[in-house]
């Protein structure tokens, strides 16, 4: 009963600005992650209608081009940086207590900092385009030497990326002792819900690649400030070193992206085929082995760059590798399906719009591997179509089901559905009319990061680009959508879903300030 | 013409929502210069023939797959649904079925593994040529040596800046003409040799099938043999600042003795 008493005492937070400055609770930091997320969502958003708008149509008509390359390198910077990452650590630190039956996280202060290491970040790498120079215009992969050349904007991303990286380390080492250490009693790892398997493995990728990044980028500071010549050929150095060293941060980075969106699909799946998950085990391993290969195929990024045979050979076959765990999850997936009992709620359609539209850029992911076909694929729209199908098909949409399938329980309120399907039909139809026509384009010839383009690619890029403003268009939807659910709307149950299955939707909707004060028990 | 092509140029975008379809359908173009362009430029080496070729298995067999898994997803979403099914069945594992579905997809890769490896080999053998031409990136255009005929000049950009600003119509070869031609006879096995003075570009000509990236203070080399006289046009492909997407590429393509007379023309001036 003193537990009862004391809960009730704890429900009172500070009101106000200082609740969120100094707050320890993870389903508060869960809401700041989300709302600077979403935020940087449109910010990179807007760099993309900019970039669209001047890809109309043939000639320069609003930018200059080096303004351009400003906006493709930091439309990719605030994605990644800004938006995904931030998007699941949001969802980690709401669902994974929750998940697990945990109290809060394991380290609640360094979970404050970890967040509000981020606005400042944020802040310094959209500041870099009013600097002198501007913005890193070398492309979001910073390749020296063309990122020796940019002025002060360079450092302020370099900056900006540690700060970035920092949090996501802190972020990472809490959800590892979090996951390790604050499991309810008779949750052995093996009946942990996928969501936080896959955020397991990905804080583990985050902890090794993330310094790596710090490594490469503070060389590259070297570079351009203190006379050292780590990447500079007339020095002694190597500037194709730097591109092994930033991909072997750089690829497990993808699945750092993609790996908890598969963990959000296997939560939903599950859940409206009122089926259990197939293949529970093969899926922990599955995700494990990408993880593992995600650390020996880096140099599939650099085919072009002149390496030996046998290293083309080397990193062609362990790429091809990935297919399979891949095609096990895909399979499991559908075989969830099979049989199953199906309704298709929005997060529902948004996971099985995920499992399709990232199945279509890992098709493209196959292709690129195979060497020689790569050197006509290689830095072309076909790369560009490639990786948006994976991470607007597949971290995206993953991100947004789970938002919809878990905003009953933060808010106590049902969302639209209505609202819902709109969102997600007008997001599918506008990302594959701007993403799809990009492999024509690349396949024909289109080299990717250009201002301007040849006349033969004129009509695929008016289409592209008619897509991009329906798509960007149609997020409006989803903001109404989750601010008119926050205000009111059909009272959700504990359950919220019918098929409902795991500790969240044991608590009440919305979830109280401080949940499983005292931890439940897991049979 | 220019006229015309823009004003049909609306209708044509509404036209592209449905190009995707015919696709599916299975209808590849694959001229150089038709618009709506899906695929590949034309290959006029033995590595842009090979590269078409792998191109092309690789992405049937994946096409074959998606259409297979997806068929049944999409059955599956149709006859399982709750109005037609009111209870799940409660299966949630078979070792045989994930047994086949990993042995599958690695007998499959295999069968891929095997034309790659062996194009590849092709591709990297840079052994018997019959000349050597060394290429230099600079920010932003071309170096060409003829480094067995003392032949060396720059390459860069013609198209007029009154075009790219939309002050004027635009040429058939917008963004795709250079001052000076990159010449080469064909039927010979010529190696280039790759660099470049400031930072990394990539000289790339698709129907060439050569794509090499050309960093300073690093040579790279790769090989072709153009099978038929011709004008084909690449661009630079690797990001290398402000005018990376005004760096154009121009191959002609020649008999011997077109070659010889140009060559012969080059020295004596």
């Amino acid at each position: 009963m003193t537990a009862t008493t004391a809960d009730q005492h704890h429900d009172h937070h500070p009101t106000g600005i200082t609740r969120w400055l100094f707050t320890t609770n993870h389903k508060d930091i869960g809401t700041l992650y989300l709302w600077f997320s979403f935020t940087m969502f449109i910010i990179g958003g807007l760099m993309a209608m900019i970039i669209r708008s001047e890809l109309f149509e043939p000639g320069l008509q609003f930018v200059d081009p080096l303004f351009f390359n400003q906006m493709t390198t930091v439309h990719a910077l605030v994605m990644i940086f800004g938006a995904a990452m931030p998007a699941f650590v949001g969802l980690a630190n709401w669902q994974i207590p929750l998940m697990i039956g945990a109290p809060d996280m394991a380290l609640p202060r360094l979970n404050n900092w970890s967040f509000w290491l981020l606005p400042p970040a944020a802040t310094l790498l959209i500041a870099s385009l009013f600097v002198p120079g501007g913005a890193p215009a070398g492309g979001w992969t910073i390749y020296p030497p063309l990122s020796i050349q940019g002025g002060m904007g360079v450092d302020f991303g370099i900056l900006a990326l540690h700060m970035m990286g920092i949090s996501s380390i802190m972020g990472s080492i809490n959800i590892i002792a979090t996951i390790m250490n604050m499991r309810a009693p008779g949750m052995i790892l093996m009946k942990l819900p996928m969501f936080v398997w896959t955020w397991l493995i990905t804080a583990f990728l985050l902890v090794t690649c993330i310094p790596v990044l710090a490594g490469a980028i503070t060389m590259l500071l070297t570079d351009r400030h203190f006379g050292t010549h780590f990447f500079d050929s007339s020095g002694g150095g190597d500037p194709v070193m730097f591109q092994h060293i930033f991909w072997f941060f750089g690829h497990p980075e993808v699945y750092i992206l993609i790996l908890p969106a598969f963990g959000v699909v296997s939560q939903i799946i599950p859940t409206f085929s009122r089926k259990p998950l197939f293949g529970y085990t093969s899926m922990v391993f599955a995700t494990a082995t990408i993880a593992f290969l995600s650390f020996i195929v880096w140099a599939h990024h650099m085919f072009t760059v002149g390496m030996p045979l046998t290293g083309e050979l080397f990193f062609m076959y362990s790429t091809m590798l990935i297919a399979i765990p891949t095609s096990v999850k895909i399979f499991n997936w559908v075989s969830t399906m099979w049989r199953g009992s199906l309704t298709f709620e929005t997060p529902m359609l948004y996971a099985i719009g995920m499992v399709f539209l990232f199945t279509i850029g890992g098709f493209s992911g196959l292709m690129l591997a195979i060497v020689p076909a790569d050197f006509q694929y290689h830095d072309t729209y076909f790369v560009v179509a490639h990786f948006h199908y994976v991470i607007f098909g597949g971290t995206i949409l993953g991100a947004l089901g789970a938002v919809y399938f878990w905003l009953p329980k933060w808010t106590g309120h049902m969302y639209n559905e209505t609202l819902g399907k709109w969102h997600f039909w007008l997001t599918v139809i506008g990302m594959n009319v701007t993403f799809f026509p990009q492999h024509f384009l690349g396949l024909a010839g289109m080299p990717r990061r250009i201002p301007d383009y040849a006349l033969q690619f004129a009509e695929f890029n008016m289409v592209s680009s008619l897509g991009a403003f329906l798509l960007g268009l149609s997020q409006i939807i989803f903001l109404i959508n989750v601010l008119k659910t926050i205000k009111g709307g059909e009272k959700a149950s504990d359950r919220v879903w019918e098929g409902s299955t795991g500790l969240e939707w044991t608590v009440p909707s919305p979830a109280p300030y401080h949940t499983f004060a005292t931890p439940p028990v897991v049979k | 013409m220019m006229r015309i092509w823009r004003s049909n140029r609306t209708r044509r975008a509404v036209a592209g929502v449905i190009a995707p379809i015919a696709v599916a359908a299975g209808t590849f173009a694959s001229s150089a210069h038709a618009e709506w362009a899906l695929n590949f430029q034309k290959p006029v080496t033995p590595i842009a023939h090979i590269q078409y070729d792998l191109h092309m298995l690789i992405l049937w067999i994946c096409v074959a797959i998606f259409v297979l898994v997806f068929g049944i997803m999409f059955y599956s979403l149709f006859a399982h649904r709750k109005s037609k099914r009111a209870h799940a069945a409660n299966f949630s594992h078979s070792t045989k079925a994930e047994v086949i579905w990993t042995v599958i997809p690695i007998l499959i890769l295999i069968g891929m593994a095997i034309p790659s490896t062996q194009a590849l080999i092709m591709m990297e053998d840079t052994t018997a040529s019959d000349m050597t031409i060394k290429i230099t990136g600079y920010q932003w255009k071309w170096r060409y040596q003829y480094l067995d005929n003392d032949i060396d000049y720059y390459s860069a950009l013609e198209t007029p800046r009154s075009q790219i600003e939309n002050n004027a119509p635009k040429e058939e070869h917008y963004l795709l003409e250079v001052d000076k031609h990159l010449v080469l006879p064909v039927n010979k096995k010529i190696r280039l040799l790759i660099t470049a003075n400031d930072v990394i570009h990539a000289w790339w000509v698709p129907a060439l099938g050569a794509k090499k990236d050309a960093i300073p203070g690093f040579i790279n080399e790769i090989w072709t043999q153009i099978d038929e006289p011709g004008t084909y046009r690449g661009q630079c492909a690797e990001l290398c600042g402000k005018d990376h997407g005004f760096m154009p590429i121009v191959v002609d393509a020649v008999s011997e003795d077109d070659f010889n007379a140009w060559v012969q023309n080059q020295t004596s001036q």
